[in-house]
Formats: structure tokens, C-alpha cells, sequence
């Protein structure tokens, strides 16, 4: 009898495989099965990326410490682009920071198939769990910059020549959440079409970069006074997050709920229509990758 | 009561497609496209190769059916490329199949690869939990058998050192150990075990197959090694070109397979046959050997080989000789055996031995071949003047003898002892 019961509690788990899934089956319970090893690969990028370097973890604030006084050489010292009265240094390095997020989500998850081809051929797990340690990686990374961020932007405010909207700062959230889920998308779909056309690898690293420059990354949105011009960069859904980012903390920027939706709209677009060709994908790439 | 199924395989069929398949980038699918629209020949395959084969297909499993009971030790054997990869595949869901149905009741861990995500930056134990968790446990149930798999793989002391200062001995038992521990029902293994040392191998298939027996786990396990799969396989099956051809009982699945073995010659013609290049001297050129009235290369043991040689003599020589080698299936030098006095044979004449030798030395096993004719000159040495490879020999055991381990025991049997009873 109570070998019965036993028996009861421990009903095995049942796989059913069939050539074809539905287009909109999303497998996201067993994600979440899996979520100690989404951890893991966190983890393990950040472990492993400065084992046997001189500086270490330092480099995770030198890299965008440089490229932002690059920026502030090149955009603001020698072009002139206006900051709208921030602290130049400042600005760039909260927009280097945010957009440094965004591309990282892309180009990151954009390789998964293609740089895990060997783990997939062998065993079996749910392969959205190595883009979302990416995304959680890039989102960790982002944290680290805002701390840095944080000793220039605490100064400024001592100074008083910034004024942050602090009630806003939740907002955060939002929009590494917004971002987040569309580099995503964006990636996977890449990541996914990368297994047959190998060649969309080499225009992600190209298109991020032209991507950047189609966003108020190094300039503000309110330098852009044609009126068909600046419709086109709100559309663009990075656009919205990099100028609410610095209306929270900087103080200057446009909040335009309208657009906002746009964006979510589009990221949530993206990001389902990205999980479900990924999905597609991850059973028979084996046989073409 | 019925058996519980644990795996139930409906009708798999899964199809390759041959020929060029996505060059790899947009250009190169386009430009094979519209060359393939004009006729033209595709600039993208490969120089030669048989343009029709467009669209063909291969079916690299061709309907299977199948149903594994809880508790079973199946083996699965099979020629190179008659599915037993690909199925285990799919019952691991690297690939999906292209038509009929898979159930499997259980957790499942395949091990067709040892120590997948390694990585060598890493310690030892960062790679256990990572390796666990790929195979899908959590991290709760790796903390639990963590001492358990550091004492298993007998690496002791550097599981803190980063992985890639471990020699591949202990790489490979760290991987294995972690393997060997998962809490999963059904285990999926390809040839994983052909790893470590003797010890270590053995020391796991015991623990694999002692949780068949006592835990009930559901074990499918693919080999070419014809003693471990007899030895622990309750169960057999024989593929062949993606289809069951026999499924039960171990020994029966075992000859048949044998005798299914097509690259079995008993007959060898060296008139197109490239000989080696260390060879200078062509004295002698054999034309052809065979195994006289025999049909298979399958000898039992006591039983004589009889081989005939036809050769042909390019010039005068006084003293022939033939040395008969013996290697193993790996190519290592097991045994030869020298007549170095055969017979004299003038120029330009065709010859004909027939030798006769006795292997019952030899354990059960498969065995490659050489014949070499050879001269002794003034010097007193042997100088070889012909080389080429014979007719394989599988030796198979008499029914009434007792399993001989060829990979511990070695391949040569030494006759029993005369015993003297002392005392």
C-alpha cells in the first residue's frame, strides 16, 4: 500500500516529441525549470571573461570610461553638438551606458546557435536560457556603469549643474526591461537566421552601429528640429528609453507617452515573433548549422 | 502486472537531405539558385559531384518502432551510418524527427558527450554545477551529491583548481562522474565510456548498470563493443539502414549483426591494390588470397585457417619466405608468424601456396591481417618484397567456453598450465 502511494507522488515526467510544433508553442515553463542554469551562464561569462588578465574587473569600468571621453572629444569638444547644458562628460556617459546595454543585448544573443552549435549538438536544454544569461548579463554590466555613472552624476548634484527627477528613478526598471526585451528579440531573430545565412553576422556588427547613430545616443532628441526626421527617430524604439533615461537623471529630455507605446508595441512584436522563429529553429538546426 | 514503458517510439522516420544544402550565405543560396535555373552547373558544389543528387534524400531512420520497459538495459548496435546516432538524437531532442511520434515517461540524460560545457577557466567544482545544470538538475540537487561526485571521480583535492591544468585522465572522470550521477530515469549513453583508464571504465559501467538492476533506471546504450554490451545489456537491438531488423535476445542480436557485416571478405584481389610506400622492391606481387572453402571470416577457436596465396615472381629467387601478421582491430602489432623458407621460383612464373595456420592462441575478438613475402639476402636480413593487407579474421567464441575480456585479459590466450598437485 504505501509503495503505491509512493509510486503516485513520484509520477515521472512525460516527454512527447513531434515533428512539428505549433508556431505559437513558447516553452516557457520549462525555462523557468531551467532557471539555475540561466544563473550559471551569468555567471560563468562574468567569471570566466577576466580570469588571467592584469586589470581584471577593472576593465568593466576603463572600457566605458574611455569610449566616453572619446565621445566627449569627438562629439562635444571637436564637432560642438550641443548636451542641453549637462555636464558633457556626464551625458555622454550616461548615454554610452544605456546604448552600450542595448547593443550588448543584440549582438550578444545574436550568436547563440552559432557559438553554442557545439553544447546544442550534444545535449538538450531549453536554448532560451543562453540569450536570457546574456540579456542578465548586459543588464548587470549596465549596473556596474551606473555606479560608475553615479560618483560623476552625485558630483555634478553637489555642484548643483545637474537636477535629477528622483521620483522617476523606478522608471529605470522600465526601461532596461523595454530595451532589454528588444535586443532580445532582435538577437534571437538574427541568432536564428545566422544558422543558414552566415553572413547576417557580419551585418549586425555594422547595422548596431548604424542603429546608433539613428538614436539620440551622442546627440539629444531636440537638436533634430526637421520635422520628418525627428517623427522617424522617435519612432525608433531605443530612442524613447535613451531620452526618458535622461530626463530621469539628467533632467533634459522629451517623455512623449504616444511614442512610448510605439516602442512597447514594437518590442513586444519583435520579442514574440523572435521567440517563436527561435523556437522553431533550436529543433532541426543540428541538421543545417 | 505489465511492465511500465518508458520510452515508446512510434513509426520515427527522420530524413537528410544530400547534396548542396545552404551554401552558407545569401549570396551563395542565390547564386546556386539561378544556376540551377539556367541548368547551369552550380558554382557552389563541389568540382565533380553528381549534379542530380539535387533533392535527393536520406533517410537516415526509415520507420522505427520500438518500446523500452522501465528497468531495461537496451543495447543498440549497428553498422557505421545505420541510425544508432541519430536515433539517440532525437530520444535526446538535439534534432527533431521529420515524421512519427516519441514518448518518453522520465527524466532523461543523454551522455553522448562527456563534459559538455566545460569550461577550462573554470575550477572543477564551477564546472560541476554548470555541467549539472545543462544536464538538468538544480543547483539544490548538485549541493546534495556534490561530495558524492568529488569522490567518485577520485580528483580529490584539485576540484578548486581551474580545469585546464587537469590532465585529461581527470578532466574525463570529473565530466563522467557528474554524468554517472544524475537523478534521471531513462539514461541515453553513445560510446562514452571508451574514456579513461581500464579501472575508471569499469568502475562506471558497474555503477551505470548496478542503477538499472537495483534502482530501476531504464538505460539505452550504444556500443560497438561486443563484450561490455553482452555484458550488461538485458536487451539488444539490431539496426541496419534505419530500420529494426532484430530486437531481443543479446547473443542472438550479437551474431547477427556479425554476420550482417558486410565488409567481410574472404577473398582479395591486389591487381588494383596500392602497396605501401616504404616498399622498394618488386621481386614479388601477390595477385589474390582467400580463405579456402570458406564463406565468412568468422573462425571459431581450435578452428585452422587456410589461406591461399597466388603470386607472381619478377626475378630469380632461391629462398622465399611469407610472414603472416597478426594485428588488433586498433592496427597494433599483435602476432607473426614467420616460414622463412618457402620455396625457390624462377622469373616471370605464377605461383601458388596454400598456408595453413593455427590460431586458437588468439581471444575472441576481430583481427586485421598482412602478408609479406619476403628474402633473407647475404647479409642475413630480411628483405622484404611484398606487402599487402589480408583478409580480416574474426575469432568468435566456441559456445561451451566462458567469456574471455579482451580489454583486460589482452588477445592472446596462453594455454592452461600443466598443473602438479604438490601437496
Amino acid at each position: 500500500m504505501d509503495i503505491a502511494v509512493d509510486k503516485e507522488k513520484k509520477k515521472p515526467k512525460h516527454i512527447h516529441i513531434e515533428p512539428e510544433h505549433g508556431l505559437l508553442n513558447f516553452n516557457l515553463k520549462e525555462v523557468w525549470d531551467y532557471r539555475d542554469l540561466i544563473i550559471l551562464f551569468t555567471k560563468r561569462s562574468f567569471t570566466v571573461r577576466y580570469k588571467q588578465t592584469i586589470l581584471g574587473p577593472i576593465w568593466l569600468f576603463l572600457n566605458p570610461f574611455i569610449t566616453s571621453v572619446m565621445y566627449n572629444l569627438l562629439f562635444g569638444v571637436i564637432a560642438g553638438l550641443s548636451t542641453e547644458g549637462v555636464p558633457k562628460l556626464l551625458f555622454y556617459m550616461g548615454s554610452n551606458a544605456l546604448w552600450t546595454f542595448f547593443s550588448s543585448c543584440l549582438t550578444m544573443t545574436a550568436g547563440t546557435f552559432r557559438s553554442n552549435a557545439r553544447i546544442f549538438g550534444k545535449v538538450y536544454f531549453p536554448r532560451l536560457t543562453i540569450p536570457i544569461s546574456s540579456v542578465l548579463g548586459a543588464v548587470i554590466n549596465f549596473f556596474i556603469q551606473l555606479l560608475m555613472f553615479s560618483f560623476f552624476w552625485i558630483y555634478f548634484i553637489a555642484i548643483k549643474q545637474v537636477t535629477p527627477n528622483w521620483i522617476c528613478i523606478p522608471f529605470i526598471f522600465l526601461i532596461l526591461l523595454q530595451l532589454g526585451c528588444l535586443g532580445l528579440g532582435f538577437g534571437i531573430i538574427v541568432s536564428s537566421l545566422t544558422t543558414k545565412y552566415r553572413d547576417l553576422s557580419i551585418l549586425v556588427g555594422f547595422g548596431v552601429q548604424l542603429w546608433m547613430y539613428g538614436t539620440p545616443v551622442v546627440y539629444p532628441l531636440s537638436q533634430i528640429t526637421d520635422p520628418m526626421l525627428s517623427t522617424l527617430l522617435r519612432i525608433n524604439p531605443v530612442t524613447q528609453a535613451m531620452e526618458t533615461f535622461r530626463y530621469i537623471f539628467l533632467g533634459t529630455g522629451e517623455v512623449n507617452i504616444f511614442y512610448w507605446v510605439v516602442s512597447i508595441i514594437i518590442t513586444v512584436i519583435i520579442l514574440l515573433f523572435g521567440i517563436s522563429i527561435f523556437n522553431r529553429v533550436e529543433k532541426t538546426f543540428m541538421d543545417t548549422i | 502486472m505489465d511492465k511500465e514503458i518508458a520510452i515508446n517510439i512510434q513509426n520515427v522516420k527522420k530524413k537528410y537531405r544530400l547534396g548542396q544544402i545552404g551554401g552558407g550565405t545569401l549570396q551563395g543560396d542565390l547564386q546556386s539558385w539561378w544556376a540551377r535555373k539556367r541548368g547551369k552547373e552550380d558554382p557552389n558544389s563541389v568540382v565533380g559531384s553528381n549534379q542530380n543528387i539535387y533533392g535527393q534524400t536520406l533517410m537516415a531512420l526509415n520507420g522505427i518502432d520500438l518500446t523500452v520497459y522501465k528497468g531495461e538495459a537496451l543495447g543498440i548496435i549497428g553498422k557505421n551510418g545505420a541510425g544508432k546516432s541519430t536515433l539517440l538524437k532525437l530520444l535526446s531532442r538535439v534534432t527533431a524527427p521529420t515524421e512519427g511520434s516519441i514518448d518518453i515517461y522520465g527524466r532523461v540524460t543523454s551522455m553522448l558527450e562527456v563534459g559538455t560545457g566545460f569550461h577550462g577557466e573554470m575550477t572543477g567544482r564551477e564546472n560541476v554545477y554548470m555541467n549539472g545544470a545543462i544536464l538538468g538538475m538544480t543547483k539544490a540537487e548538485i549541493d546534495e551529491k556534490m561530495d558524492q561526485i568529488i569522490e567518485f571521480s577520485e580528483v580529490g583535492e584539485f576540484i578548486d583548481t581551474p580545469v585546464k591544468r587537469y590532465s585529461s585522465g581527470m578532466y574525463v572522470k570529473l565530466a563522467f562522474s557528474v554524468a554517472a550521477h544524475l537523478d534521471s530515469e531513462i539514461m541515453i549513453m553513445d560510446e562514452v565510456l571508451a574514456v579513461g583508464d581500464m579501472a575508471f571504465q569499469q568502475k562506471c559501467l558497474d555503477k551505470m548498470f548496478d542503477s538499472s538492476r537495483l534502482e530501476g533506471k531504464t538505460i539505452l546504450y550504444v556500443s560497438h563493443n561486443m563484450n561490455t554490451i553482452r555484458r550488461l545489456c538485458s536487451r539488444c537491438v539490431v539496426l541496419s539502414k534505419g530500420q529494426v531488423i532484430f530486437d531481443g535476445d543479446v547473443e542472438k542480436a550479437i551474431s547477427i549483426y556479425m554476420s550482417n557485416n558486410s565488409n567481410e571478405t574472404v577473398f582479395m584481389d591486389y591487381s588494383n591494390y596500392k602497396r605501401p610506400k616504404w616498399l622498394k622492391n618488386d621481386a614479388v606481387r601477390i595477385s589474390t588470397a582467400n580463405y579456402v572453402d570458406k564463406d565468412s571470416c568468422i573462425f571459431y577457436q581450435n578452428e585452422p585457417i587456410n589461406i591461399r596465396i597466388l603470386w607472381k615472381n619478377n626475378t630469380d629467387i632461391k629462398q622465399l619466405g611469407v610472414r603472416y601478421e597478426i594485428r588488433t582491430k586498433e592496427g597494433t602489432p599483435l602476432a607473426t608468424s614467420i616460414n622463412s623458407d618457402v620455396c625457390s621460383c624462377k622469373k616471370d612464373t605464377e605461383n601458388e601456396l596454400v598456408l595453413k595456420y593455427d590460431l586458437s592462441l588468439l581471444a575472441p575478438g576481430r583481427y586485421f591481417s598482412l602478408f609479406t613475402f619476403f628474402q633473407v639476402d647475404s647479409m642475413g636480413e630480411y628483405l622484404d618484397c611484398d606487402c599487402v593487407r589480408g583478409m580480416d579474421i574474426i575469432i568468435e567464441n566456441t559456445e561451451q567456453k566462458t567469456e574471455w575480456y579482451s580489454n583486460r585479459w589482452g588477445n592472446i590466450i596462453i594455454p592452461s598450465a600443466s598443473v602438479e598437485i604438490i601437496k
